[in-house]
């Protein structure tokens, strides 16, 4: 190993360090008497010290060596833990940081001047001791010698179990002169303590111990590059495995049956194995938050404690990087905009420290990360003035809008809503680049908030960039991949009705897609590939349109064929056709053949759908339009029993899908189907009207193996998935629904006229509600979610 | 001893040509092939090594010789370039050759086009000429010849 290694790993292990020392300084502050905390800090600081001096970086030796005298004071209580002293040391940590930094980048220390800092940590050190703030605790005899947490049991029942110094010399005496019992059992037999103490000892005891040796122990370092590789190879398998499992279909070899099984299990269990060798806890750069918080709210005089759910919530590393400078935005905004000043807070009769909380959980193949405060919450009084006033909408549209479409108003470029621009946020940029970048990974963000009682910021990420679901469409013979986030919805255009649905403004072909015109790209031309001017049909002359949006524009993508969804692993394009814009990536097929993935934004820009100068004001424009038809409404329509036709409103769907009979399967009583890799209760329309609900679940016979296969809406309600199996599927239509009666039938909401026809809206919650689908009574998740109104 | 070294061969429109055999990855047959819609012209396509997307480049193209006789089925010579693996579409494999450094001569002066650049010299063999190739200079998916023809 030469000086540069040794620097690396020093480089490395410093960097982890120092992320701990944020965690525990900040730790510390809230619980001055944590010994063990104080412990650790010092421990790292000497250890950074030690190996500064015998690599000769001298600055930064002195720097880190005045921290821990001053760490020493504090540790022997001579000193007690201030906040002024806190942030000496967390500003020690920052110049101990950058100076790494320069180290990694230049070898050298570099020339900063600590001088200021080295003065005011050793002012502090000399701050006369204020014993009497400790007195509350009265700290063990031993304590100021105990540098580590102690190990010994005899230390330990000292300080938990209060057990004297004597008696454990005694029973230590006993021990050496050939008492073969565990100390604890001599102490418990002469009376000094008592077993549950004992118990509770040894679990400190065993904790201390596992707590400081398995984490080096049990992990190792491993380049990612080599974990990419495993992942190339573990796909190729995958693939190769395919053709093995087809193979094997055509041979009557029951021992190469069995082997081709064994292999298609172990290849599954090896492939999920690598995909999570990628995956990191969300709690890796939540831990720099409690810092960030604690920065922000003494910087703005405010109280603040941070809660954490869900740390170990795992996400794929490339998406952990790309999310984390739009999380920290979030929530130096919630600490510096949300919360109150603590004389505010308590004047609104809250607890004058707010809480800020961080939520992660997996939710339908992508995460959910949270932030809400409870603070002042948005004024949506306030922000449509602001919009109007800015011109961002009309007086008009403004007064239309709901509330939720009025709260995302602040992820427009250019909006805020603070009062006071402060250092930390309020000058206009951030949210809009927060929006950007968590859509730039394929998320969304939403912001929920009730007036005086908080703010939610609800940000929804795939797991992995690196496997995405796309839609596999063809095109002159070539496979190409939509991702699925920019897809809107897939219209078929019959031979009879391309005539009259196509129509030309100025020769460019537009649909009319529910009154509104959609421009229409015909991808075999934009791909140069079209070998007639012709557009792209299929031989029976039938049309169909990939409805996808970029920058919130909608467009539609005219292909040749529509193929099916798939996931599909990403893998970036060489450099050099990276100048092709309007491919994304490429992925593998199952057949071993290359697809290439379109990049949506990229290929709009191309066909001038949207165009860099103009994008923005198109996206208002498009936004405007939306919210212009605010009152309408669009609902799918379907079959209901009796020739009466049902709706629901369409942003509760999904998906549609069509199943064999054969793929559904009986669960408890209960269709269900294994629907992308989860099991999703399939619900009959025609059992969930009927009034009798005991009678639920006699009613679900299983279905006749002979019968066609099932249509299926799935739906969303409160985070979970169903199917509800219909008759038929009519239409999608847009219209306002205003005329509306009440019905007496179980499970509708109101009977409505939709499209002139008297239209009965089914109660998604009632049908879930009837159907008692074990998900609906026993979801922690759900539960902790609901907002209370 | 005479310094020598070792050349992997193959045929470009009856030429022989040759990279140096430390740059060349793996030798391989024809493979299904995706086409990259709006790439430089010799861009091939993409091919599934293993795994590994790895582009295609027509050799011929790129050389400026005539294009290959239709359905013909090109060889595939996977090299290391700076920027990943890249397959250089070839007509046929020849044999790996070891030559002494003497036999080496530069291109002369009257090779022009966009050639020139990618040819380092030849080596003198007993009965023919060994066209030395740049293989850096080769997986470049652009030339001055290409880029006006595209017009992009």
């Amino acid at each position: 190993m030469n000086d540069s290694d040794i620097v690396k790993d020093f480089l490395i292990e410093s960097y982890e360090n120092l992320d701990r020392l944020d965690r525990d300084l900040v730790g510390l502050e809230k619980n001055p008497e944590d010994e063990q905390a104080l412990a650790g800090v010092f421990r790292t600081i000497h250890t950074i010290k030690g190996t500064c001096g015998f690599l000769a970086f001298n600055k930064l030796e002195a720097v880190a060596h005045v921290g821990e005298n001053l760490l020493t004071r504090l540790r022997d209580r001579q000193l007690v833990l201030t906040p002024e002293i806190t942030t000496a040391l967390l500003s020690m940590v920052d110049a101990v940081r950058q100076m790494l930094r320069e180290i990694e980048t230049t070898g050298q220390e570099g020339t900063r001047d600590d001088s200021i800092l080295i003065a005011t940590l050793t002012r502090l050190q000399q701050t006369p001791a204020a014993p009497k703030a400790v007195a509350a605790v009265p700290a063990p005899e031993s304590a100021a010698e105990v540098a580590a947490p102690p190990t010994s049991m005899g230390d330990i029942l000292m300080q938990q179990a209060g057990v004297t110094a004597a008696e454990v010399q005694l029973a230590a005496q006993k021990q050496e002169a050939g008492d073969p019992r565990r100390l604890g059992e001599i102490l418990v037999e002469q009376g000094s303590v008592r077993p549950a103490d004992v118990a509770d000892a040894l679990r400190t005891q065993q904790s201390s111990r596992v707590g400081s040796a398995s984490a080096s122990d049990s992990t190792i370092r491993v380049d990612v590059s080599l974990l990419d590789k495993l992942m190339n190879l573990v796909g190729e398998l995958v693939l190769a495995r395919n053709q093995v499992l087809q193979f094997a279909n055509r041979m009557k070899d029951t021992s190469f049956l069995a082997a081709s099984q064994r292999l298609n299990l172990i290849t599954t269990e090896l492939q999920a194995g690598v995909m999570k060798t990628r995956m990191q806890p969300i709690g890796n750069i939540w831990g720099q938050f409690p810092r960030t918080v604690r920065d922000v709210a003494l910087g703005c005089g405010k109280k603040v404690a941070i809660e954490m759910e869900g740390k170990e919530t795992e996400l794929d590393k490339t998406i952990i990087e790309a999310i984390k400078d739009p999380l920290t935005h979030l929530v130096r905004n919630s600490v510096d905009h949300g919360i109150e000043q603590p004389e505010a807070r308590v004047k609104a009769g809250k607890d004058s420290i707010g809480r800020l909380i961080l939520r992660a959980f997996h939710e339908g193949g992508q995460v959910n990360i949270e932030i809400s405060d409870d603070g002042a919450g948005l004024n949506a009084e306030r922000i449509r003035k602001k919009a109007i006033e800015r011109g961002v909408i009309t007086a008009d549209q403004g007064s239309r809008m709901t509330e939720r479409e009025i709260f995302n108003l602040i992820f427009l470029p250019g909006f805020s809503t603070a009062e006071k621009v402060t250092n930390v946020s309020g000058r206009g940029v951030g949210m809009d680049v927060v929006k950007t970048n968590v859509e730039k990974i394929g998320g969304t963000v939403d912001v929920q908030s009730i007036l005086g009682r908080g703010t939610t910021v609800r940000v929804k990420i795939p797991l992995t960039l690196a496997i995405i679901p796309a839609l596999i469409v063809t095109c002159s013979g070539d496979r190409y991949a939509i991702p699925q986030v920019n897809l809107l919805e897939l219209v078929r255009l019959k031979a009879e009705e391309v005539g009259k649905g196509i129509e030309l403004v100025h020769g460019v072909p537009v649909y009319r897609l529910r009154g509104r015109l959609l421009p229409l790209v015909y991808l075999n031309r934009e791909l140069k590939l079209a070998n007639d001017a012709h557009p792209a049909s299929q031989k029976d002359g039938a049309i169909n349109i990939v409805v996808v949006h970029a920058e919130e524009r909608p467009f539609g993508l005219v292909v040749d064929q529509i193929n099916d969804t798939e996931e599909i692993v990403v893998k970036p394009l060489r450099k050099q056709l990276k100048t092709v814009k309007i491919f994304a990536g490429s992925s593998i097929m199952g057949d071993g053949k290359v697809a290439l993935i379109l990049d949506v934004l990229g290929l709009a820009r191309f066909a001038s759908v949207v165009t860099e100068t103009k994008d923005r004001a198109m996206a208002e424009k498009a936004a405007g339009a939306a919210e212009a038809e605010t009152g309408k409404q669009t609902f799918l329509l379907f079959a209901g029993p009796d020739d009466s036709r049902m709706a629901i409103p369409l942003s509760t769907l999904a998906r549609l899908e069509e199943f064999p009979v054969t793929q559904v399967e009986m669960s408890g009583g209960q269709w269900v189907t294994q629907y992308r890799g989860q099991i999703l209760p399939l619900i009959r329309l025609d059992v969930a009207l009927e009034e009798r609900s005991h009678q639920f679940k006699a009613l679900q016979a299983p279905p006749a193996r002979d019968s066609g296969p099932i249509q299926v809406l799935v739906l969303h309600h409160d985070g979970r998935s169903f199917g509800l199996v219909v008759e038929r599927i009519l239409d999608i239509v847009e219209d306002r629904a205003d005329v509306r009666s009440a019905t007496n039938r179980a499970a509708v909401l109101y009977s409505v006229v939709i499209g002139n026809r008297v239209t009965e809206l089914l109660d998604i919650a009632a049908i879930l509600r009837s159907a008692d689908l074990g998900f609906t009574r026993l979801s922690p998740a759900m539960k902790s979610t609901e907002v209370p109104n | 001893m005479a310094q020598t070294s070792q050349f992997c061969t193959f045929y470009l429109d009856k030429l022989l040509f040759g990279v140096e055999l430390k740059g060349v990855q793996e030798v391989i047959r024809s493979l299904d092939m995706t086409k990259v819609p709006l790439a430089p012209a010799v861009v091939s396509g993409l091919i599934n090594l293993r795994g590994q997307i790895v582009t295609a480049v027509d050799l011929r193209r790129r050389l400026g010789l005539k294009p290959s006789p239709p359905g013909t089925l090109a060889m595939n010579v996977v090299v290391r370039s700076e920027d990943g693996s890249v397959s250089l579409l070839v007509d046929e494999i020849g044999d790996v050759v070891e030559v002494e450094q003497s036999t080496f001569e530069p291109p002369p002066e009257t090779l022009q086009g966009p050639a020139r650049a990618m040819i380092l010299g030849v080596h003198k063999l007993q009965d023919r000429l060994l066209h030395v190739l740049d293989i850096e200079k080769a997986c470049q998916m652009i030339d001055g010849a290409e880029a006006a023809a595209a017009g992009h």
